[in-house]
Order: C-alpha cells, then structure tokens, then sequence
C-alpha cells in the first residue's frame, strides 16, 4: 500500500535522521530510571524511526529490517527478560521484582543491583513495545495487501 | 505570569477538543486530536508531571495520530452524521 516516496529531498533526509531517532530512543531508554523516560516511551520512540522509515522508503522496503517474524520473535524475547528478572528475584528468595536479590548474583551492593535491575526490565519493556508498535502498524497499513 | 500561561494553555486545550469532535471531515479531525494531544502534554509539563507529558507527547501525538490516519484511510474520509 504505502510506495517508496518520490520526492528525493524526503528521501534523503528521513534517511540521515534515522541513526539519530533511534539513538535518542536508545538514549530515552537508558536514562529511565533516573530522568524523564523509560521503556515505554523508548520503545515508542524507536518504533517511530521504523514508521518513519515505511513511509519514506515503502513497505517492502522496512520488511526488511523488520518482518512479522521477527517482531514476533523481539517481542516474545522483550516479555521473557521481564518475566525472568522477575522470576530470577523469585527464586533467589525475594518477592517478584525485588531487585535487591539479585545483588547475590551479581557480586554487587545492593542499590546497584537495585540499578541494574530495573534497567534490565526497562530494556525488555523497550523491545517488547517497539516490537508489537511496529506489529499494528503493519498490520493496519499492510491489510488490503491480503485483500 | 504562570497563571496567565495556564489559562491561555487550558483555553487552546478546550477550543481544539471541542473542534475535534464537531468537526466532519474525519482527517482534519485527526490533525486536531494530535494538536489536542500536544496542548495536553504542555499542560502536563507545566504541572510538573515530566513522564507523563512524554509520554502523552510520543504514544498519543507520535503514533497515534499515525494509526488513527491509517484507520480512516481505511474507511470514508467525511462523517456520515
């Protein structure tokens, strides 16, 4: 449905602001736990550089870098590193999410564990929302494709 | 000052939401639910509610105005009623 754009000056500039979209998602996704931002926002942030990107360059295109499959298997893969730090903190015997458990495993004190815990689950929040973003979206503009 | 800022924001906030559901051409409808989205995050900053401003400025003005074109691309572009 959506064509490869014709105007070269859209093409062009959508392609050199890629790198810096998806670096500012990255950036958003790091900084969460201690500044505005987070996995949610980052994820979002990072599947609209791939928006960005299908309507300057067609779908075909974006398909790609990003196919159903494999936003399936990101997606899945985002859940299951939330689920398993969650999980991890169950079984080393804190609630689930307690990140301070995980201090025993990481030969670290305990805020830094604390730390690094909830950058794992932002990183997975991230992959998982970016993921099923760039889902809907194909799956709405893709749709009379089938047809 | 503030106050002044506020009440020019909630008015712009309260013209753009009652245009969007008014209005019948459904994509000019669209922009001004993105435009109603951008005057809510400012509202949200201007409370001191940081993440929550990003949050409505990049899912509700980002992407969703995205999806919403997509969905009335779909369908007829002016409102039957």
């Amino acid at each position: 449905m959506i064509q490869k754009s014709d105007d070269v000056i859209v093409r062009t500039v959508a392609r050199s602001l890629m790198p810096f979209i998806l670096i500012y998602g990255l950036y958003v996704v790091m900084h969460g736990h201690y500044s505005p931002g987070g996995g949610f926002q980052g994820g979002v942030i990072l599947a609209a550089g791939f928006v960005l990107l299908t309507v300057t360059q067609g779908i075909e295109r974006t398909r790609q870098h990003m196919s159903q499959k494999t936003a399936c298997v990101i997606s899945s893969v985002g859940l299951l590193i939330y689920a398993g730090i969650g999980a991890l903190c169950l079984i080393l015997g804190g609630r689930y999410l307690d990140y301070g458990r995980l201090s025993q495993l990481l030969q670290v004190d305990q805020p830094t564990a604390r730390s690094l815990g909830i950058l794992g689950v932002e990183i997975g929040v991230a992959l998982g929302v970016m993921a099923v973003m760039c889902i809907i979206f194909f799956s709405i503009f893709a749709a009379d494709e089938t047809e | 000052m503030i106050l002044t800022f506020d009440f020019i924001l909630i008015l712009f906030l309260f013209i753009s939401a009652i245009a969007s559901i008014t209005i019948k051409d459904l994509l000019s409808a669209v922009i001004i639910l993105g435009a109603y989205s951008f005057f809510m995050c400012l509202l949200w900053a201007q409370m001191a509610a940081v993440d929550v401003a990003f949050t409505e400025a990049s899912v509700s003005a980002g992407i969703g105005t995205v999806l919403f074109i997509g969905a009335v691309s779909k369908t007829e572009r002016r409102s039957k009623d």
